[in-house]
């Protein structure tokens, strides 16, 4: 427990070395890049100051870890905010449309993922392995793209893009509360708000959903094909329980494991997705913010965005350990 | 003379998995549909431009009089908002696309399989800095390395495809070291050694050339993930740049139109799904082909 903690810290180390590296020593001129496009030479020798670019290159990485550990990512050139507060104001409304979407993969993909296992080599079997791959080769803004031109533009069902409708937002304003619209319209009992937040979620959370969907139900299938062979199955079978009650409540349990595996590491790479959805989406969270710093290179922000990801991703990897240890007594042993 | 007729029974062998691979191949439909396919875009990619009904149109000319013209018999894809001919530049595109597949994954497997099969032969404290280097660079979801990275050196196709290979290589470069580990201790290793052969030359001219297949099959299993990383890049202005006729780049103009014009990204989406599809569907065969498990079936 205690080496694995230390591990997470060592693997945060790597990440503040690579994002040194690629922000100081790649560049050929770093303090020209950190302060915009069109730099003066005394901004540029301010920033040289400021960053300790006169100094050689470990204390250079003293200052960049001091800065790190104070939570100082820098300031946008774009938005002149400073970085890490720009990430807290735009992070939770990425956080809800990613976890909706992690939400419709479990729901869609366990169930189908069980039901190939079950019936393996039946229609269900060869459609949901169709699917899958279908769901992983997709280039997910085209997705979104096509979605809104389906149900928005031609069958008019769905908005267009952003959270919630412009006029809802004036005259039903969302009380903040976690930054999450879908929660904080509910709790606060703002329903007009709810229906619009809700209804302007379902596109970009079903394609947010594609990716993991294909990879949840490959995990559950391969997981569970090898755990209905087991010899506690076959006693099951015999004493006449049911296929659906063997599959749900005595084999899933088993299996379940590698896939809490690959929707955590899925929702560490729709974080990087919503780079692609967002803009989209028009959907202002983390991921149209790190695509318009990234359009105006906007350094600072970029790589603050980097290192904000890289840390969640470590931090989920983790997790996953730790509740792996928690489903699965045989890891905790070890 | 009986080196050599050792050296023919192992072409013989090389071949003869190489046919049962497209026995497999063959088996299954959908996967046989998709590698024809496949055939199909690569001579796409190499006559291209002598089939492209505009191919002017693929290397930026403008012709405002027919812009935004929805498919029809002379422009089966439509024309884009500079009047260009969508399927001509869809043509293109596929060129392109291959050849970033091809560059990307032969860039990655050349910074990433020389440091793993040094890794796993020397061991030690060699193995030790090269592995602690690789978690450092995994610690990162890919496609955010590719996109930092690419972002630092400067929004350009060959960037990109450079930036997409810094992040990749690690993958190979486990993958080749537990590869060397497993060959390093055959007999055939130690004979070669106790010959006096250098080490370098073990490395190279007898452990890599018996840890490839695996390496070669995770090769082709990317090929597609490349093809979606280059066109990611590309979409968020960082890979080619206008007018290329880029498939990830035609859909990053295009959201400014498709909803008025609905052909203008439909096709290029359609084109790279098709593409990577075809990819996935092959290499999914393949690993069922190549996995012993599942051949005693």
């Amino acid at each position: 427990m205690l080496r694995r903690l230390l591990l997470s810290v060592l693997v945060l180390l790597g990440v503040c070395i690579i994002t040194f590296v690629i922000a100081r020593v790649v560049p050929a001129n770093p303090a020209a890049m950190w302060v915009g496009t069109h730099p003066t030479a005394e901004q540029i020798a301010r920033a040289r100051k400021e960053l300790g670019l006169d100094q050689p290159l470990y204390a250079q990485f003293f200052i960049y870890m001091g800065k790190l550990l104070s939570g100082d990512l820098g300031v946008s050139i774009r938005t002149h905010d400073k970085v890490l507060d720009d990430i807290a104001s735009f992070i939770p409304a990425s956080l809800e449309l990613i976890g909706t979407g992690m939400f419709i993969a479990v729901v869609v993909g366990i169930p189908l993922g069980v039901m190939s296992a079950v019936k393996k080599d039946s229609v269900v079997d060869h459609f949901s392995r169709l699917f899958s791959i279908a769901g992983v080769s997709l280039f997910v803004p085209w997705l979104g793209m096509m979605g809104q031109l389906v149900t928005s533009k031609w069958a008019g069902l769905l908005p267009i893009g952003d959270r919630i409708d412009m006029s809802i937002s004036v005259i039903n304003p969302i009380q903040r509360i976690t930054g999450f619209y879908l929660i904080d319209s509910l709790v606060t009992g703002n329903f007009v708000a709810f229906q619009s937040v809700a209804s302007h979620m379902i596109l970009p959370a079903l394609v947010m959903a594609a990716y993991p969907i294909g990879l949840v139900t490959r995990m559950t299938r391969s997981t569970m094909t090898d755990i209905l062979e087991e010899d506690y199955i076959r006693t099951a079978r015999a004493y006449g329980l049911r296929e659906m009650t063997i599959a749900y409540r005595y084999a899933l349990k088993n299996a379940i494991g590698p896939t809490i595996t690959v929707l955590a590491l899925s929702f560490a790479y729709s974080l990087v997705e919503t780079f692609l959805i967002e803009t989209v989406f028009n959907w202002p969270g983390l991921g149209r913010y790190a695509a318009l710093s990234i359009i105006s290179l906007d350094y600072p922000a970029i790589m603050g965005i980097a290192i904000v990801v890289a840390v969640v991703y470590v931090a989920l990897n983790l997790l996953v350990d730790l509740i792996q240890a928690y489903l699965d007594p045989r890891i905790r042993l070890k | 003379m009986r080196w050599m007729k050792k050296d023919a029974l192992g072409v013989e062998a090389r071949l003869r998995e190489l046919r049962y691979s497209f026995h497999v191949i063959r088996r299954n439909r959908l996967t046989y549909a998709s590698f024809i396919f496949i055939l199909g875009l690569v001579i796409v990619a190499v006559i291209g431009p002598l089939i492209a009904p505009y191919p002017e149109d693929a290397l930026g000319a403008v012709h405002p009089e027919r812009a935004f013209m929805p498919p029809s018999p002379e422009h089966f894809f439509g024309t884009d908002e500079a009047g260009r001919d969508i399927f001509s530049r869809v043509l293109f595109g596929t060129r392109i696309s291959l050849w970033i597949g091809v560059l990307v994954i032969i860039l990655t497997l050349m910074i990433g399989v020389p440091l793993g099969v040094v890794a796993g032969y020397v061991g030690g404290m060699v193995d030790e800095s090269i592995m602690r280097v690789t978690d450092m660079f995994l610690s990162f979801p890919s496609l955010l390395l590719a996109l930092v990275i690419s972002a630092v050196l400067g929004p350009s196709l060959n960037n990109s495809m450079i930036a997409i290979a810094i992040s990749w290589w690690p993958w190979y470069t486990r993958l080749a070291r537990g590869q060397v580990i497993s060959v390093r201790e055959r007999p055939f290793v130690e004979a070669a050694r106790a010959t006096g052969v250098k080490s370098l030359r073990i490395m190279f001219r007898h452990v890599l050339p018996n840890s490839l297949t695996p390496i070669m099959v995770q090769a082709s299993l990317d090929f597609g993930s490349v093809i979606l990383t280059a066109a990611s890049l590309s979409f968020l202005g960082l890979g080619a740049q206008p007018p290329t006729p880029e498939w990830g780049l035609m859909l990053s103009i295009g959201r400014y139109y498709f909803l008025d014009h609905w052909h203008y990204a439909t096709f290029p989406g359609l084109a790279i799904f098709a593409t990577v599809l075809a990819f996935n569907l092959v290499s999914d065969g393949l690993r069922e082909a190549l996995s012993p498990r599942l051949r005693r079936l």
